[in-house]
């Protein structure tokens, strides 16, 4: 997986995100067995300290699990990762909202540009 | 126990406080970047850690002992910000002569960097280019299972392909009892690889912080932090 650092936000914030697109996408399958915390920090190009947060945080969050001698996994709880793939939709849209109110559009405007931009689509 | 600890640490040259009343305590399994601007005291930080220079006042503990000492050398693998080595040497031999030297070297290592980097192991020294000189210097400095690295400007030279090589070299090399200290001024190319920074200015230590609690609280990266605190 490709991985991409904003200099803004703490890295580990940007490990846990990009993880769990990497999650919620199927690139990393209900079930997967996770590289370890060394080669995925290897991979990324960061602080293996930094790296073991951020799974930290995805345990708690439900996304992985370990299994004290066998490693890391994706867990197999889909519904589990469709809420968090709903999640991940909504922060775009938000994000893809901020921005358009910054360029002065209200929320109507925005829904039928939408909407222009997406028929034919699909 | 703490990898190492200054207390009250001062260095003068002539009159000139190079470190001044420095106070430091860095535990097991961290990377740490020591940063500031030129002449702020970096390298006579480093250089105190190994033993090279004996501070003015204060009280230096690596490892549990005092630097400088063989026990203490034996834990340290120093990499200076100039070249350190016989230039009459080859690659290999100056592999052969680490390995005499430290009971820590690890030659396998050594050689499968040099491979990986694509230095000849026949070439002298002397025969190097300045980058090669300088990756074959970090070789010898990371072979090395130590308990405190100390890494004086170890990327400046050399390439970018390279420098993702090296920094990747220090993660694959990461050992939770073992710490690592990185002066650089290439801070945007090694801020993810660290845990914490310390920023000296005029030989006092004027920030000491991790990483990522510094981006949450301030909002920006640690390189725009610098720029910030030392714009000129």
């Amino acid at each position: 997986m490709k991985w991409q650092f904003s200099s803004d936000v703490p890295i580990y914030a940007q490990l846990i995100a990009q993880i769990q697109t990497t999650i919620v996408s199927g690139t990393w399958p209900p079930g997967e067995r996770l590289p370890s915390v060394r080669d995925l920090a290897a991979e990324a190009g960061v602080n293996p300290n930094t790296m073991q947060r951020a799974m930290t945080e995805l345990e708690r969050q439900g996304l992985v699990y370990s299994q004290r001698t066998a490693g890391r996994f994706v867990t197999e709880d889909r519904a589990r990762i469709e809420q968090a793939r709903l999640q991940c939709a909504q922060r775009q849209i938000q994000t893809f909202l901020d921005g358009m109110e910054q360029l002065g559009y209200t929320r109507e405007e925005i829904r039928l540009l939408v909407e222009q931009e997406t028929k034919g689509e699909s | 126990m703490a990898v190492l600890e200054y207390r009250e640490v001062t260095k003068l040259y002539g009159g000139v406080a190079a470190l001044d009343g420095v106070d430091l305590t860095i535990e097991p399994g961290r990377i740490v970047g020591l940063l500031g601007p030129n002449g702020c005291g970096k390298s006579t930080f480093l250089k105190l850690a190994c033993g090279l220079l004996a501070p003015t006042a204060g009280e230096i503990e690596i490892c549990g002992g005092r630097p400088g000492q063989p026990a203490t050398h034996a834990q340290v693998s120093f990499l200076p910000e100039r070249m350190a080595v016989p230039v009459w040497m080859t690659a290999a031999q100056l592999v052969d002569f680490y390995q005499d030297f430290y009971g820590d070297f690890r030659r396998d290592v050594a050689l499968q960097m040099l491979s990986d980097l694509h230095i000849d192991p026949a070439l002298r020294v002397r025969e190097m280019s300045k980058g090669t000189r300088e990756k074959v210097q970090l070789i010898l400095a990371m072979s090395r299972a130590a308990l405190l690295y100390l890494l004086d400007e170890p990327i400046g030279g050399v390439d970018p392909a390279t420098r993702d090589y090296i920094l990747s070299t220090i993660i694959a090399n990461y050992n939770p009892e073992a710490s690592v200290i990185v002066s650089t001024h290439l801070i945007a190319d090694v801020e993810k690889l660290l845990d914490e920074v310390v920023f000296l200015q005029n030989g006092q230590v004027i920030l000491h912080d991790e990483v990522d609690h510094l981006r949450e609280s301030r909002g920006m990266s640690v390189d725009a932090l610098f720029r910030e605190v030392f714009k000129c």
